[in-house]
């Protein structure tokens, strides 16, 4: 919207005459603009363009780690590997219930938040100062953190259960059962803070006056929300609760931390499997496969999201 | 989201905000609380909250036991280039995006949009490969190379934002009094723009300092590690008399992320909403 309003503005600006009558163009095409974009456009595509597509390649080779012999093109070879290996798919459907399971309650839990320190409440300052603390933190420490808070005997969370007389409480993260829901509990926790500050942005932009003006006509608190509020929140949302999604499949070091997988590999997402594929075993071709068979389904699955939304959009 | 709220919601709106608060905070206190614990009070089957007899052994034990002020010191050098060489590049680059509309801006923009999309295993094992044909694998440097360039994206996004922020016509009108160029932009836009770099830097620097999977990866040699990989080998065999130590290294690892944070907090939520205006 920006960008196009200040080509528009340029573009006015620009009287007929050389380029030195010409002033509203601070930056030409010229040797001048190339040697502002040089210094970023060689590194990325030296380290980030460049590798991504060789990672791509290396997904159709049999390129291991250490290996003398020459590196061979095997095709789809490993994709048919993958397509027949259960433990990736185990990985893959772990994945999916951590991504949606993280990201909806962060959406839900971050929006009640955002709406809470919308409203002139005391105490407002101490939650958006805590906020800061999941955002700001290294991930390797959240993962610690919550390890103590879980620990068997010197955790807080058996302690308080023990207190309630609620049982003896468990071995959250070693448990079968328990260790999915614990880490995505984790995930809630560190994701949230960042999606309710970018909602209380966006909360912010929403005109007072058609508040008042819906609360005069009668509308209740939850009509006001539908009709004045959600209209203008919704493109923060929709782009925040995209990007939370991309960020929590794709996520590694708090489950690195927190389980390394475990037990059984109940909480092995797809990256610590490839990882491990990569690092321990040394199946570069086929940890690269895996990471081609992320991208191209978190892009459906964006595709689909973004697509029916946008329509949903449309219709109103 | 009322305008005028009966004292039942109201009372609803503070019990929900207690809620918020005790789970937000919790688990940060009980970091705390660890870190100050005796090995006794620890190794007991009823933790308490406040300790009774608070201590700073685990935080002595912590330096003692891990090479961790080393490991401190590579994630501060790391990290500190890393931040340095980001908006060194990304600047001149966000000026031209925010400025110009041109090939070079649309594929810079969707550059910064699909490099969020990647898995990064899809891109640590090419540049695991690179670095090693380099010689920078196990390195500080090639681990510098790697953050400058992976903070990037969101550099140029918060740094696109502020430029756009400075009205071109401040510019314009610099010209139009005969500055030159270059004397346009070091004398009316940098000023303009420099707490907006600051901040960007600050960004990048919390960034890196916190990164883990990249410097788990590139670095072997534990005398190179940065401080999250090195605060991993605490994890695994934790007895109860480690935890304490644990808890102090943690806590002493997010002073620097917490403090920053805190300073360039509104700035990074503007650059964010400046950032997405546009999409």
């Amino acid at each position: 919207m920006t960008l196009a309003n200040a080509t528009v503005r340029s573009g006015k600006h620009g009287p007929p005459g050389g380029p030195q009558d010409r002033p509203s163009r601070p930056v030409e095409r010229s040797a001048g603009t190339w040697f502002l974009v040089l210094p970023a456009l060689i590194p990325i595509l030296v380290l980030s363009v460049g590798p991504l597509l060789y990672g791509i390649a290396l997904a159709f080779t049999d390129a291991q780690s250490g290996r003398t012999r020459s590196t061979q093109w095997v095709g789809g070879l490993n994709f048919q590997d993958l397509l027949h290996d259960t433990l990736f798919w185990d990985s893959f459907r772990i994945g999916l219930v951590w991504a949606f399971g993280v990201t909806v309650p962060q959406f839900v839990l971050a929006l009640g938040l955002a709406l809470l320190l919308n409203q002139n409440l005391r105490m407002r300052w101490l939650a958006r100062a805590l906020a800061i603390i999941p955002w700001a933190m290294p991930e390797v420490v959240v993962g610690i953190m919550w390890r103590l808070v879980y620990h068997p005997d010197a955790g807080v969370l058996n302690e308080t259960l023990r207190d309630l007389g609620l049982g003896d409480g468990r071995d959250w993260l070693t448990g079968l059962a328990t260790a999915l829901p614990a880490v995505i509990v984790v995930g809630v926790w560190a994701g949230m803070p960042q999606t309710a500050v970018a909602l209380l942005a966006g909360l912010q932009n929403t005109p007072h006056e058609l508040h008042e003006a819906a609360a005069l006509d009668g509308a209740g608190a939850w009509r006001r929300f539908r009709t004045v509020t959600w209209p203008v929140l919704r493109p923060v949302a929709l782009a925040i609760t995209a990007l939370n999604f991309i960020w929590n499949f794709n996520s590694f070091a708090l489950v690195y931390v927190l389980t390394n997988g475990g037990p059984g590999g109940r909480t092995r997402l797809p990256m610590l499997f490839a990882y491990e594929e990569a690092f321990h075993y040394g199946q570069f071709g086929y940890a690269a496969a895996m990471g081609c068979v992320m991208v191209a389904v978190i892009s459906v699955i964006l595709a689909v999201y973004l697509a029916g939304r946008l329509r949903g959009g449309g219709e109103r | 989201m009322s305008m005028r709220t009966g004292g039942t919601a109201r009372a609803g709106q503070y019990a929900a905000l207690l809620g918020y608060l005790v789970f937000l905070a919790f688990p940060f206190l009980w970091l705390i609380s660890t870190a100050f614990k005796p090995a006794r009070e620890l190794g007991s089957l009823h933790p308490t909250w406040i300790p009774d007899h608070p201590t700073l052994d685990n935080f002595r034990t912590a330096f003692d036991e891990q090479p961790l002020l080393r490991a401190a010191a590579n994630s501060l050098t790391a990290a500190l280039c890393a931040a340095l060489i980001a908006v060194v590049v990304a600047t001149p680059l966000a000026y031209v995006m925010a400025r110009r509309r041109s090939r070079l801006t649309t594929a810079a923009t969707g550059w910064v949009v699909i490099s969020q999309a990647f898995p990064l295993v899809l891109l640590i094992i090419p540049l695991f490969l690179i670095l090693k044909n380099l010689h920078l694998i196990n390195t500080l440097w090639g681990l510098i190379m790697v953050y400058a360039v992976w903070a990037l994206p969101f550099a140029l996004w918060m740094l696109v934002g502020y430029v756009r922020a400075v009205p071109a016509e401040l510019e314009e009108a610099a010209s139009v009094d005969g500055a030159g160029r270059l004397r346009t932009l070091v004398s009316v836009t940098a000023p303009l723009l420099a707490p907006g770099i600051v901040a960007t830097a600050l960004f990048a620097f919390i960034t890196a300092w916190n990164e883990l999977f990249f410097a788990l990866v590139l670095l072997k040699t534990p005398e190179k590690q940065t401080l999250p990989v090195v605060l991993t080998h605490f994890i695994g065999a934790e007895g109860a008399a480690d935890l304490g130590p644990l808890a102090a290294a943690a806590f002493l690892a997010t002073l620097p992320s917490l403090v920053i944070f805190a300073i360039i907090q509104r700035r990074i939520t503007g650059g964010m909403l400046a950032g997405a205006v546009k999409s």
